[in-house]
């Protein structure tokens, strides 16, 4: 009795066994569900969807103006400190001092791509850019200044 | 892997598990009095992973400390955002537009089936098959996709915020949620035949790691730990929130409280999902995706409690507040140190290789265990 109820056991062990290995012997000689992704080989046709946070930048456009008003909103919405704006004086043609953006110091080391920084910016200043490939040899590297040098923020930008 | 630290009088054996080790799926250290094979004793030892969260939180506004919870629990990372924005909110009373909510509800189902998706992989490779773990991934990859597109990120989204969701849903979205729900029930059955239904499988499950109705109560269980015991603990069922009370879902309940009852809620949770998923994706309400709501949030003085059911159990959490902008004390109820703490428990008296098959259905996080 014993013997018999081990041997059903056994057979329908090795029954259960093989239905799923059909299913992966399925797969196996059928290759037109290929999913993986031959990174880094296909690094020209990756495409990465348009709102992934990989970076913070500050677009420019072509006569090299933004559009920041050195307002410290993102570094105050900034959970770990990864933004510190350095703010200058500049002195408009009436003569008046008025505040500006001297360099938007980012450390891309700290920064956890939550985007409550692009939130919070008042005036669209900076957006999260769909870079992922950040390691360097010198974490210096890290720390960029977003605003380009010699840059100055667009006319009509409050 | 095993190391051997010493013999003690009555010829048990002392030996770590972890804290480096592929099956506890973390840093978690388990040191196991063992008398030949059998385990007399399991004594977690956590602290390896402990970024002091809970205190990071008391630092940091109300608008900022959700992206830290991400991190607790990554695989529900979406839920634990979602309870902390509830619990601001409660504090702060304010109205969350219908659209956020159904929003918020499907990303959270969204989540729940990712989570179990890659638990049923990876608990599937801890019992020796490995194919199952990509055939999971195949499928959690699909949601990886939907949320990469609509939130930016694959696992720390950070989308919820106080008042609502930070983005309008992507103008993809809906097709790709019914891809993926089509996707899904067309692919289920291999999951039953390569893994449910392996006899070898559920000789490895069934009657391995029997935990009772009464001990899960005792031992503060939930999520589907306790479900597989038959203790009705659904916090979406019992204090419903967001539109969960309009839903139509039933709660996963299995009563044989062993492995192989754990394994089955999850399996099953994952089709309640569905159901909720698409109850709602076709009928999301126009309209704002989040309230307005001041610039800096000041939550009035007070004490403040928001419990959900993540992928793994009650979340709950709590907010002390003096009135300021950051929160006086924050502390969070996570479901995987209960669900730990009966590892003990149920492991004694069983032999050393099934406490694989119990580790791997209390499906434990180990950055949520340990915050
Ligand atoms: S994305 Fe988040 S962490 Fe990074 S700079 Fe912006 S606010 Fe700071
Ligand atoms: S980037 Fe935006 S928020 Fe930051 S200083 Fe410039 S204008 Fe203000």
């Amino acid at each position: 009795m014993f013997l018999k109820e081990y041997i059903k056991e056994v057979y329908s062990a090795v029954k259960s066994l093989l239905v799923g290995m059909r299913r992966t012997g399925y797969y196996f000689t059928h290759h037109k569900e290929i999913i993986t992704q031959q990174y880094p080989d296909n690094r020209a046709t990756l495409h990465l969807p348009e709102r992934f946070k990989g970076e913070v930048v500050m677009p420019h456009d072509n006569n090299n103006e933004h559009r920041c008003t050195g307002c410290t909103a993102c570094e105050l919405a900034c959970p770990n400190g990864t933004i510190k704006v350095v703010t200058k004086f500049d002195v408009t043609p009436e003569g008046k001092k008025k505040k500006a953006v001297d360099k938007l110091v980012y450390h891309l080391e700290l920064c956890t791509m939550c985007n409550l920084c692009v939130e919070a910016c008042p005036s669209d200043a900076i957006k999260m850019a769909q870079t992922f490939e950040h390691s360097v040899y010198d974490r210096n590297m890290l720390t960029k200044i977003l605003n380009n040098p010699g840059s100055k923020i667009m006319e009509g930008v409050e | 892997m095993v190391e051997t630290i010493g013999n003690t009088a009555e010829g048990n054996m002392i030996i770590n598990v972890g804290p480096q080790h592929p099956a506890t799926h973390g840093v978690l250290h388990l040191v196991i009095t063992i008398n030949g094979e059998t385990i007399q004793k399991v004594e977690p030892h956590l602290g390896y992973i402990h970024r002091s969260i809970e205190k990071m939180c008391e630092s940091l506004t109300y608008r900022q400390f959700i992206y830290v919870t991400s991190r607790m629990d990554y695989l529900s990372a979406h839920i634990n955002n979602h309870a902390c924005a509830l619990c601001v909110e409660k504090g702060l009373q304010i109205e969350v537009p219908t659209r956020a909510q159904y929003i918020r509800v499907i990303m959270d189902e969204l989540t729940r089936i990712a989570s179990h998706e890659l638990w049923w992989g990876a608990m599937a490779m801890d019992l020796g098959a490995f194919t199952p773990f990509f055939h999971a991934f195949r499928e959690r990859e699909s949601i990886n996709d939907i949320m990469e597109e609509t939130c930016g990120a694959r696992l720390t989204m950070n989308y919820m915020v106080p008042g609502g969701v930070m983005q309008d849903i992507h103008p993809d979205f809906q097709r790709k949620v019914k891809a993926f729900i089509q996707q899904f029930k067309s692919k289920f059955s291999e999951y039953n035949e390569m893994v449910t239904g392996n006899i070898i499988f559920q000789n490895r499950m069934k009657q391995v790691g029997v935990l009772s109705a009464e001990d899960a109560i005792s031992y503060g269980c939930s999520g589907p730990a306790a479900r597989g015991s038959g203790v009705s603990c659904d916090i979406r069922k019992i204090y419903p929130y967001e539109i969960y009370n309009t839903l139509e879902f039933e709660e996963v309940l299995e009563t044989g409280g062993d492995s192989f009852a754990r394994y089955m809620v999850r399996l099953n949770e994952m089709h309640q999902s569905i159901k909720i998923i698409e109850q709602l994706i076709d009928n999301i309400p126009e309209g704002d995706f989040q309230a307005k709501t001041k610039a800096v949030l000041k939550l009035p003085k007070g004490e403040f409690y928001q419990r959900v059911e993540t992928a793994r159990g009650e979340l709950g959490v709590y907010i002390v507040s003096e009135g300021g902008t950051t929160p006086y004390r924050i502390k969070f109820r996570s479901p995987g140190f209960s669900n730990l703490s009966v590892l003990d428990h149920i492991a004694r008296g069983s032999k050393l290789g099934d406490l694989v098959a119990m580790m791997g259905t209390l499906d434990l996080v180990i950055p949520d265990i340990d915050r």
